[in-house]
């Protein structure tokens, strides 16, 4: 894996770097919105990538509260940090857009509020597990990831039962998007798949090591501790 | 900057923001690592 990772992190560069230029250049300008319905390549992956990732800590969850499986502690985990980053991405460039489309930042309508709410959901778990040190945060944590995970079809359905500034859905909710911008918007979730797969690795990889190393520092001090008795 | 350039500024700003920190973690963890060596 040390020789494949370096050449996956360069094929993942130049598809991020194609896919910004189809988005930026290629893709044709909105006859409504003009350049600025350009951050939908950025603004709807980061999503529908964090809604993925979301799903990863569900089953992870689920997994240790049944098992208590560490494995699937450390995939909980992982999914909710780089989900909530992914998140981040979409709560801040949805407002960039908006300024300018709807004259103003936020609005506090369905779509919008829940997906603010989830985000604040998967923040208190990260803050949960940085800093409880108690035998059962885990537990907690799997408990708050799951509430967090329940939200999220909401986020998603939002727009197709309230009426709400945010638009209807595009895509599988009775909307229509040309061909194209459609091809290019899966070009780009596609390439923040892969960005964010290899940075899951790195993650994952990360927090295994964290822990091996947290067991090897207690049974450092452990047996210190006997030496000088 | 137009609000479109900021859009795309501020989401690589974040990811290699997230980066940033995962490289400062792994850094942190090498330093435990080679001292548990010793």
């Amino acid at each position: 894996m040390k020789t494949v990772f370096p050449i996956l992190a360069i094929l993942t560069g130049v598809l991020l770097g194609y896919c910004a230029y189809q988005a930026l250049v290629v893709a044709p300008t909105d006859q409504m919105q003009g350049d600025i319905y350009r951050i939908i390549y950025y603004h709807v992956p980061s999503a529908w990538t964090a809604f993925i990732l979301f799903a990863v800590n569900l089953v992870g969850s689920i997994i240790y509260l049944i098992w208590r499986n560490p494995k699937a502690d450390m995939h909980a985990l992982v999914g909710a940090e780089m989900g909530v980053v992914f998140l981040s991405v979409n709560l801040t460039t949805g407002p960039i857009w908006a300024r300018p489309v709807w004259g103003i930042w936020w609005t506090w309508d369905w779509r919008l509020t829940s997906t603010l709410v989830v985000w604040l959901i998967y923040v208190s778990y990260l803050i949960l597990r940085r800093f409880s040190s108690a035998g059962e945060t885990p537990v907690m944590a799997a408990v708050v990831g799951i509430f967090g995970a329940l939200c999220v079809p909401f986020v998603y359905f939002s727009i197709w039962f309230f009426r709400t500034q945010h638009p209807q859905p595009v895509i599988g909710g009775g909307g229509s998007m040309d061909p194209q911008m459609l091809h290019v918007l899966l070009l780009n979730w596609l390439a923040f798949l892969c960005f964010g797969a290899l940075v899951y690795w790195s993650r994952y990889r990360y927090e295994f090591l964290r822990r091996e190393v947290d067991e090897a520092q207690a049974m450092q001090a452990l047996a210190e501790t006997r030496g000088t008795r | 900057m137009s609000f479109l350039h900021l859009a795309y500024t501020v989401t690589w700003a974040i990811h290699i923001t997230y980066l940033g920190i995962l490289v400062r973690r792994y850094a942190s963890l090498r330093k435990d690592f080679d001292e548990l060596k010793k």
